[in-house]
């Protein structure tokens, strides 16, 4: 089955719009997010209500860090991240916000562990920035593949058994053989703010059966997305660098 | 590892094992059935001895991860692909035919076979490299020719390069991989991201075919290895005078070690292949001793003192490098279509520094009357095309082996036209049309049916209409 895997996509609801089209397009039958899915971005409500009912239809769903800050604490948050958490509360209902709080740190299913950070301390948001992040993921857990996101980057980190992990960084949406001799750590780039400097929409699918990855871009309406954060009156640049993905 | 014994009549996967076909250094392979798969397949086992052959491994896993896909006739098509912790396998297309290993028990091989294996081979590569991989071994044993089509199959990725893929090779070897006599110069300063590699290392089969010689002998150290980055090969020329100018010419450009001075690709090496007598031969063709000491020791130099140049992903390489055909329709009264039709490639041209540009014109035969070859001058009409196509091609100002020029006798131009562009791989067509007429759309004209049934991108010019202009009245030939 092809499962599209979408990771923070911090309320931009056009990113995640498009991205849905574009997988379901794709032939994508399933959705996994995760986390992140506030913060940032001007539609949390949308964006919250929209993952309650793919919930309903089998999505899974589990919490990043600015999903957890909604009811929990704003330490280690960047003065922007801040703001727009603080705008964020007061924008989602208590429905919401129980929905956001109740979400769990990882999901395991057949070969594939779905988490937001990384595996070893699922609650510490570690970055996953180089092989040294990665490998300490990697040794946490025994499945085949790992997927995260948290960092907006797309990364595919391969670690042979007694070897230190590999990067690659995908160049395009080329499905890629997991080869269950080593163990796989997908980072997604982000739905909502991608950070790798191209501006569209990142996600990727995962064919559980044949067990490839394929990164996509999904390219949407940043103008739209951009203008509302403007108009809610959240910080400019969060808006800003939608354009330059950066 | 808890592994089964492999023995003809055990299953794995659901796949029934039967004979062993072969049993090699890395792999054996074994024949196997699956009732819904009703070709004839293999399986392939990697041999590991107790684990540790990190290479086999390695290579096996890129096999793994590049074999299922490749599509298309010149590799063959994967099935499955078993796990390490179980039984690691791939399960692929029994490719029936021979390889070219058994050719080397014969040489030297005519010129002709040769040509015919480069050609195949060579358009095997290009379309690899269209698939964004590399074989980065190409050798006798790794070539396969399909009895049934002749088609060149290219067998074995276990140190190939898929550009959309992580390199697990490189990841973890820093020594130079491929096989000794083959192995390109970047391929030996550890580069393993250049389509240009396979050209090489083709260069290398077709010279040891022609001449029984290998151009570099068999290496078996590092440092043996290092010669080919300045050293020249013997011409083949001066081991079998028999061997043509351009076929040497061929040859010895393929085994440049500056892959700059290779065929961009392996598409324009089998334009080459395909059309001898279009060959031009320059010195390197020509010559029957080896390029002095002061032109090796400026490669030696340059070598010695040179960065590894990064290489361009191979789309952008392939795109710069494409072959564009220009159909040129010469009748009277077509002139400013013509002139027209050169503007456009002149454009395509400036952008595409790389590109072949192959002219070609179509001298039309009647279906029932003889021909007459000569003109009622007597001039041979053939050869009177020719030279007005290369008139045509003069102001271009090309290169001569930028350029080449065919004159196709049929007696259906858009067909003969389609068949030339499919079986010389042509990337982008430029054709005129001429102006549109009742009759034309009635008759249908050779320009559409070309828009309707080109395997590649086709460009359709027209002659810019003058103000006062009507439609001429046309006759139902050629355009």
């Amino acid at each position: 089955m092809l499962i599209a895997i979408l990771a923070d996509i911090h309320a931009n609801r056009e990113a995640f719009d498009a991205c849905i089209a574009h997988a379901s397009k794709h032939g994508a039958e399933r959705f996994v997010l995760l986390g992140d899915l506030v913060g940032y971005g001007a539609d949390p409500s949308y964006v919250v209500d929209k993952v309650a009912r793919m919930r309903e239809d089998g999505a899974v769903v589990v919490m990043g860090n600015h999903d957890a800050a909604v009811s929990g604490s704003l330490a280690g948050m960047n003065e922007y991240a801040r703001a727009a958490l603080e705008w964020t509360r007061n924008k989602l209902d208590v429905a919401q916000k129980s929905l956001l709080k109740e979400l769990p740190y990882t999901h395991r299913e057949g070969d594939a562990l779905f988490v937001h950070s990384e595996a070893s301390r699922p609650e510490s948001w570690i970055y996953v920035t180089g092989p040294a992040e990665a490998e300490r993921s990697l040794r946490a857990v025994d499945s085949l593949v790992t997927f995260c996101g948290h960092v907006h980057r797309p990364q595919l980190y391969n670690m042979a058994p007694l070897k230190p992990p590999s990067l690659f960084v995908p160049k395009g949406p080329v499905a890629a053989p997991l080869v269950p001799s080593r163990r796989w750590l997908a980072v997604m780039g982000a739905v909502g703010q991608p950070r790798d400097e191209i501006p569209s929409a990142a996600y990727a699918i995962y064919d559980d059966r044949k067990r490839t990855v394929a990164y996509h871009r999904a390219p949407y309406d940043i103008e739209r997305a951009a203008q509302k954060i403007k108009n809610a009156g959240l910080p400019q640049l969060l808006a800003a660098r939608l354009f330059i993905g950066r | 590892m808890a592994r089964q014994a492999l023995v003809t009549g055990s299953t794995i996967d659901g796949f029934l094992v039967g004979e062993k076909l072969h049993a090699g250094g890395m792999a054996t392979l074994w024949r196997v059935t699956r009732a819904d798969i009703d070709i004839p397949i293999v399986m392939k086992v990697p041999m590991i001895l107790d684990g540790d052959d990190a290479t086999t491994i390695v290579g096996f896993e890129m096999e793994q991860m590049i074999l299922p896909l490749l599509t298309g006739p010149h590799a063959p098509r994967c099935f499955a692909v078993g796990d390490f912790s179980a039984q690691p396998y791939i399960v692929m297309e029994y490719v029936q035919g021979e390889s070219l290993l058994p050719l080397l028990d014969r040489m030297p091989i005519a010129v002709e076979d040769v040509r015919e294996i480069g050609a195949k081979t060579a358009a095997a590569l290009a379309d690899l490299h269209r698939q964004h991989v590399i074989h980065l071994d190409v050798k006798p044993s790794n070539v396969m020719m399909r009895r049934e089509t002749g088609e060149a199959v290219l067998i074995d990725y276990g140190l190939s390069r898929h550009e959309m893929l992580p390199d697990l090779l490189a990841e973890e070897f820093k020594l130079p991989m491929g096989t000794g006599p083959y192995i390109s110069p970047e391929q030996v300063r550890g580069n393993r991201a250049d389509p240009r590699s396979d050209i090489f290392s083709l260069g290398v089969l077709l010279y040891h075919l022609a001449t029984g010689k290998r151009p570099f002998g068999y290496p078996r150290s590092k440092r043996a290895l290092r010669k080919r980055l300045w050293r020249h090969p013997d011409p083949p020329r001066a081991l079998a005078p028999e061997i043509p100018p351009w076929f040497q010419e061929i040859v010895l450009r393929c085994l440049e070690s500056d892959p700059a001075k290779r065929y961009p690709t392996a598409a324009q090496l089998a334009f080459d292949l395909q059309n001898p007598d279009q060959v031009r031969v320059t010195i390197r063709g020509e010559r029957t001793k080896r390029a002095g000491w002061l032109s090796g020791f400026r490669r030696w130099w340059r070598v010695s003192t040179a960065d590894p140049e990064p290489v361009a992903p191979m789309a952008a390489h392939m795109t710069q490098a494409p072959i564009v055909m220009a159909a040129v329709d010469l009748s009277e009264g077509m002139e400013v279509l013509a002139e027209t039709l050169r503007e456009m490639v002149e454009r395509l041209l400036r952008t595409l520094p790389g590109a072949r540009l192959a002219c070609v014109n179509v001298l039309r035969q009647n279906r029932i009357a003889l021909n007459y070859p000569l003109d009622e001058q007597g001039r041979n009409i053939h050869v009177q095309r020719l030279v007005e196509l290369k008139e045509w091609a003069r102001p271009l100002g090309l290169i001569a082996e930028q350029t080449t020029f065919h004159v196709l006798e049929a007696t259906d131009p858009a067909a003969a036209l389609i068949d030339y562009a499919r079986s010389n791989k042509v990337d982008q067509i430029v054709i005129g049309a001429r102006a549109s007429s009742t009759l034309r759309r009635y008759l249908g004209s050779v320009s559409s049916q070309v828009v309707a049934e080109a395997p590649c991108t086709v460009t359709v010019v027209r002659a810019p209409q003058m103000a006062d202009a009507t439609a001429e009245p046309e006759q139902a030939s050629a355009g």
